[in-house]
This record gives structure tokens, sequence and C-alpha cells, in this order.
């Protein structure tokens, strides 16, 4: 059976769970539905566009260089603010190039970090370049650090349910959700990185 | 010369305010990482890009951070600190050991080690030398300049200036 060509069109054989898959967008939409007050980290390239489009909050941390670091600039924040669930959107490319902060999170394991990460086997920002995390399995990496909950999600019941869990209970969990490469038109992310900071801080600091 | 004890230097820092350590470790900086290990006040790190980034993550939390590196990891770190720290106005403490000082030392260290202050320069990251007879004037320029600009700062350390646990 062949892929769909979805943005382009990757020649190889479909993913057996690509007919359910989400988009990026479908599956942050419903996580930001749910996701109340807390702060979200999210990574760079087009995740921080999408989250900004869907919902912009004060609470949202939108990355736009630096990439790889996203999940420990969220363990920082939870290390800082331990009564407070702090939420990471990574991407597997992200993940890839920090994978040794999977490493501190399993080591350190703060009760209060949720990892979420938006896997869809590419570099999507720059062209949909393949990722070794179609043969990498990055759940299994994160449950061998001694992340205290894995889970490896594709449908949008799924996706609700163990969110929904994860900010509920002790962490720090890793929720890979696998989606599919569909992009969402979303502009560059509008505010100056000085008042994201400013926004972001005072954010916090209220709640 | 006179020696800094890595105690007092420690407490130095926590009467400035700063609340979160972490770092990668470096024989230079050993004496002060394990005083701030005892006190349960070390957070250790992988890379050095991550230390920088979970420094950014704690000061967006309300900490005043300080992060401890070989001037290898700046290397790993600079991405981060520019495209990063210095954009979005994070500041931090970075203690920076100095290795290849005036060629001294083994080979890897001496590119890092003979154009460090001048990298420090181009991407516009204020640095000081620490000197023992001038410590507290030395800190009281690095808390302003943090306070003032919300950059990063750097303290570079050389060999011999805090006391470390290996003579």
């Amino acid at each position: 059976m062949r892929g769909q060509g979805v943005n382009g069109g990757r020649p190889e054989i479909m993913r057996p769970e690509e007919g359910v898959m989400q988009s990026r967008a479908q599956a942050m939409q419903a996580l930001l539905d749910i996701v109340g007050g807390q702060p979200v980290i999210v990574c760079n390239g087009f995740p921080s566009r999408e989250a900004q489009k869907i919902r912009d909050r004060d609470e949202n941390f939108y990355m736009i260089g630096s990439m790889g670091v996203a999940a420990s600039i969220g363990l920082g924040l939870a290390l800082a603010q331990p009564d407070r669930q702090v939420v990471v959107f990574d991407g597997d490319g992200n993940v890839l190039m920090g994978m040794g902060t999977l490493a501190t999170v399993g080591a350190l394991r703060p009760k209060n970090l949720t990892h979420v990460v938006f896997d869809n086997e590419v570099y999507g920002t720059t062209g949909n370049q393949a990722s070794y995390s179609r043969v990498v399995r990055l759940d299994q990496v994160a449950k061998a650090a001694g992340y205290a909950t894995v889970e490896r999600v594709w449908e949008r019941e799924d996706i609700i349910y163990e969110f929904t869990h994860m900010l509920a209970n002790d962490g720090p969990h890793f929720l890979l959700i696998k989606v599919n490469e569909q992009i969402e038109d979303a502009d560059r992310v509008a505010l100056d990185p000085a008042d994201i900071t400013k926004r972001f801080r005072a954010a916090v600091e209220q709640n | 010369m006179a020696v800094i004890d890595s105690d007092d230097f420690v407490k130095a820092l926590r009467d400035m305010g700063f609340d979160f350590f972490t770092g990668v470790p470096d024989t230079i900086l050993g004496g002060i990482i394990e005083v701030l290990s005892e006190r349960r006040l070390y957070t250790p790190s992988v890379r050095e890009d991550e230390a920088v980034a979970m420094a950014a993550g704690a000061f967006l939390g309300g900490k005043i951070p300080v992060v401890l590196m070989q001037n290898s990891g700046l290397g790993n770190a600079l991405n981060v600190l520019m495209s990063l720290h210095l954009i979005y106005r994070i500041p931090c403490l970075l203690i920076i050991s100095w290795r290849g000082f005036e060629g001294k030392d083994a080979p890897e260290h001496l590119v890092m080690g003979q154009t460090m202050p001048q990298l420090m320069d181009t991407i516009r990251i204020p640095h000081r030398t620490l000197v023992a007879e001038t410590l507290v004037e030395d800190l009281r320029w690095t808390a302003q300049t943090f306070m003032d600009q919300r950059v990063p700062v750097a303290l570079f350390l050389k060999k011999g200036v805090v006391k470390t646990i290996q003579p």
C-alpha cells in the first residue's frame, strides 16, 4: 500500500496508523482545549506558529530559535515552580537533537513535567526531510531514561485521555503523539522575543 | 596571590540573590560544585546548551540562575545563548573556567583559551575575569549588568583563583 502523498508524498510504505492520524495542529488544539492555565513551552518552527494561531495565550512560551532545548527550558521551569504542571510541546527533530535531556529528566524525575512530542517523522519546517524517529522509538528511549509515564498515541480519544490523566498525576510524563505531516498555514510568531519573556513571566508569576 | 575559598564564593553568590545552579563540571570548578552539591543547590546537566536552557527556564519561573562550565562547553552553548537568551532578554550568570589560558594547557584547550574574550565580545556577552582581591567588586558589577541589560554575563575563572578539591 502506498502513502497518500501528503506534502509532496514520501514514496515509503504507509504507516499502519496513518489513516486515523491527526495533524499536529489538530492534536495541539485538543491539548490546548484541556490544558487550563498551565504554562506551555512550545518548540521552534511550525509548532510555535501553529500554537499561536490555534490559541495564543500568555502562558505559551514560543521558541523561535535554539532548536533542541524545549525540554530543557521546561525542566528548568518545572524545577523553579514545583507546584505547577509544566507542559512542553516538542517535536521529534527537537528531541533527537537534545536527546541527552531525556536522561536529565529521567534522573531528576520532576513530578510536574509533561513532555509532549508531536512526532511526524520529518523535519517539517524545512521541507519534510526524514528524521530518525521513524526507526528509533523515542517513547522507548524515554522509558529507558526513567520517565514515570510513557504513552504512544495517535487517535484523538487516546490523545485527550492520556493528556488529561498526565496533567492530574505525578510525572515526569512522556506523551508521544504520532501525527501526519500536514502543516497548518500559520504566520510567524508575531511578538517580539523580549515581549514573549515579559508576558510569560508575568503569567507564571500571577497564577 | 590570594585564593578564594569555595564556601566563601558560594556564600557571596547566594548573598547576591543567585538561587539556581546548574552546569557541567571542570576541575577548576570542582570545589564550587562540591559546596553547591553539599547544600543541595546544584542540578547537574549533561551538556552546556541544556544547562543554559535550564537556566532560562528557571529564570522564566522567577529564579536567578548561574551556569558553571568549562570554556570548551561554551562552544556547545553558543547557539542557545545567541538565539534564546540574547534575543529574549533572559539573563544568567555564566561562570566559565578558563582552560588554555596563555597557552599553558592541553592542545584541545588552546584555540578556545586564546580566543574566548574576543568571542564573547563578538556575540556581545559582557565578561570579566575573576580576581580574589576584587571579588566583591566583580560580583557587584556582575549583578548590576545582569539586572540592567538582562543578558547573560560571564565571569572567567582561571586555575587557582577559587580553591579546588584537587590541589
